[in-house]
């Protein structure tokens, strides 16, 4: 397999209260803040997964856009997929270290929660998509200031062409104070957008 | 393809501050786990290996920096400075930087600490350290739990076989903080005395901190005599629980099967098994079930969490360090800790140094989020 | 003991999220693990952490833990014994 050959087969963009799959609009609202939005959105794509509601929103926001993405090609199957999943953002985990830190300040009142502190590590995210969908594949969490297409695209291409992977759902997803964006795009030997970093950067900046 | 390499390593820790004297205190038995009273960094005594801070200070100093730097940054500058001014390469553009760690500079979010809490941020950390050095390329921070070590490993591997770098710098650190002691206490898993891995009576893990470097390389010709070549890796999911290791081991059981496929290896060539060994009951008991399951019971395995705590983002890297001068010296190293066998599986626990002609090692880790990881090493001088 | 039954069922779903199930949906012989409602072992630390702060009781040993968690009737009988807050 060259990696020249290679396609981004579909992508999905969930930010600004609204939901993305390649350009079409599959919903939106804009009024809420994001905790009303993604239970929203959950519902609307017929989501049915009540450990959602557990998770933090780093991993609501990861699992719904890959939701959207791998649901066609995991539901049906008899056979698990090997699809790797290479996530990245600039947060981490953030917003919920955060929310653990808070809860050990007072030493009066020193409760540190294990369901709040689960999620203080990026790569759950990816425990819950793989759980899910049942891949027992490969996961990787990168963190980088900035969305990094160079690096994704070299890391997707190098494990498909290795056979590591049969696909790659890469991308990013953040979830900061106030901000929240995921991006996301499987890359296979199908589809009709070339997979190179000029391509991803120009999906990643349409918004 | 292109073969790569582990060279130039380095290991700051609290049983010493480059790899050689680990190595040696290894051999000794000697462990950096204490008793610890601090109620800044939890409300009751715990026992974790934590590197002195007046020794860290002194060490530092040294390097003669300029600018405030947190406890995790100087670590992995320290362990950094070596390996990059030994192996004399050269910092362009074809140089990579990985940084593999959990949490980074967590102690930041502590309103007590004194730097601002923009420092807790990953890519931050990254840019403290590109900077430093004067590193050209753009740092990669991995954060996947447990397995990042080797990961970050597999990582610079697959970026040298693609043509993104020639050579790449990796850093594993994490450090001992009141975040992660009191969330692993959250879980029960905190040992109430020295961890003691696969043993009967084994009651959890010790956290503990190290930075740990390495040069990974794809020339032969800038290898340190401990130098290994990396001959296969895979990480597999379990796709089972986010915090609770599969019952039947199947992301480690596939990771290490997928990652001998790679090597061409199988059971019979592995010499020496650098398991990951929390001690906690479900993960050395997950990890003896995955291992018989691919007939890995009878080759001699040990966990170093016993000589330095469970060391998160580093401890794949560090512990593969270990391996490499375990293979150079032909010895295996004592499982630190371990009296009896407490798991159901068979397992070849090493309990005294042993002197053996020594050729392939087997490095694994699992981590939250069901993540598993594998890597087949072998020796290149023999 | 019955508005202390009420008040478990309430703090269960809030606490561990189980965003589709109401108050009602929970007799108080339903099993909470395996089965009943499905609540893992995360769930059962979350649970060990909420005896602790709202009824002052710590358990050391997660194993207790399964025994007290059987049922909203075991859990609200074992809390009326051992409260002290």
């Amino acid at each position: 397999m060259k990696a020249q050959d290679l396609k981004i087969k579909e992508y999905c963009r969930i930010s600004n209260n609204r939901v993305l799959l390649n350009a079409q609009l599959l919903f939106e609202d804009l009024g809420g803040d994001f905790t009303t939005f993604i239970k929203m959105a959950y519902k609307k794509m017929d989501t049915n997964y009540p450990k959602f509601f557990k998770m933090d929103d780093l991993s609501k926001l990861g699992f719904l856009a890959s939701d959207i993405l791998l649901k066609p090609i995991t539901q049906d199957s008899e056979k698990p997929k090997n699809i790797a999943l290479v996530f990245s953002n600039s947060a981490s985990s953030l917003k919920t270290d955060r929310k653990h830190q808070e809860s050990i300040v007072d030493k009066e009142n020193y409760f540190p929660s294990p369901a709040v502190f689960v999620y203080t590590l990026p790569n759950i995210c990816l425990g819950e998509i793989s759980i899910k969908h049942r891949l027992y594949s490969e996961n990787s969490f990168f963190i980088f200031n900035h969305f990094n297409a160079g690096y994704l695209h070299d890391y997707a291409s190098s494990l498909i062409k290795t056979e590591k992977a049969d696909e790659v759902l890469c991308g990013w997803i953040n979830c900061d104070v106030e901000d929240y964006e995921a991006f996301l795009y499987l890359v296979s030997t199908e589809g009709s957008i070339a997979h190179n970093k000029e391509e991803i950067i120009k999906l990643y900046t349409t918004k | 393809m292109n073969k790569t390499y582990l060279s130039y390593n380095n290991i700051v820790s609290s049983i010493g501050f480059d790899s050689p004297t680990v190595v040696k205190n290894i051999h000794e038995g000697l462990s950096g786990i204490t008793l610890i009273e601090d109620e800044n960094l939890f409300p009751n005594p715990f026992y974790a290996s934590v590197i002195d801070s007046d020794y860290l200070e002194k060490a530092f100093e040294k390097l003669h920096p300029n600018g405030d730097y947190t406890r995790l940054e100087k670590m992995m500058i320290l362990s950094l400075d070596k390996i990059i001014k030994a192996s004399g390469v050269e910092l362009t553009d074809r140089v990579g930087l990985i940084l593999s760690t959990t949490k980074g500079n967590i102690d930041t979010l502590d309103p007590r600490s004194p730097m601002p809490t923009e420092r807790a941020y990953l890519g931050t950390l990254g840019h403290i350290v590109k900077n430093y050095f004067g590193f050209t390329t753009e740092p990669i921070v991995l954060s996947n739990a447990c397995v990042s070590g080797i990961l970050a490993i597999s990582i610079a591997k697959r970026f040298i076989c693609q043509g993104t770098f020639d050579q790449v710098f990796i850093v594993g650190g994490d450090i001992v903080s009141n975040f992660i002691l009191s969330g692993f206490n959250s879980f029960q898993a905190m040992s109430s005395q020295p961890c003691k891995p696969y043993c009967k009576q084994r009651s959890g893990i010790n956290i503990g901190e190290v930075a740990a470097s390495v040069l990974v390389n794809k020339d032969q010709n800038n290898l340190v005599p401990e130098a290994v070549e990396v001959l296969g890796e895979a990480s597999c999911n379990d796709a089972n629980h986010i915090s609770g290791p599969s019952r039947t081991g199947e992301g480690l059981y596939r990771s290490i099967l997928s990652a001998f496929k790679e090597a061409n290896v199988g059971p019979q060539d592995i010499d020496y098994i650098s398991a990951h060994g929390t001690a906690t009951n479900f993960n050395d008991e997950m990890e003896s079930i995955a291992l018989n399951r691919l007939g890995l019971g009878t080759v001699p395995l040990n966990s170093l969490k016993g000589y330095f705590g469970h060391t998160l983002g580093a401890s794949g890297l560090l512990e593969t360090i270990v391996g490499m001068h375990s293979l150079y010296h032909n010895t295996l190293y004592t499982s630190k800790g371990f009296t009896e066998l407490g798991v159901s599986q068979p397992l070849n626990i090493i309990t005294a140094p042993t002197v053996k002609n020594l050729n392939y090692f087997l490095k694994t880790a699992s981590g939250f989020g069901g993540c598993n990881t594998a890597a087949v090493f072998k020796k290149v001088q023999s | 003991m019955s508005d202390l039954k009420q008040e478990l069922k309430e703090k269960i779903i809030t606490q561990l999220n189980l965003e589709d199930i109401a108050i009602d949906e929970i007799a108080d012989n339903d099993s909470l693990f395996g089965d009943g409602l499905g609540l893992d072992s995360i769930d059962a630390l979350e649970l060990i952490v909420m005896l602790d702060k709202d009824y002052g009781i710590k358990l050391t040993d997660p194993k207790e833990g399964k025994k007290i968690f059987e049922s909203i009737e075991v859990m609200a009988n074992y809390i009326a014994q051992h409260r002290t807050k």
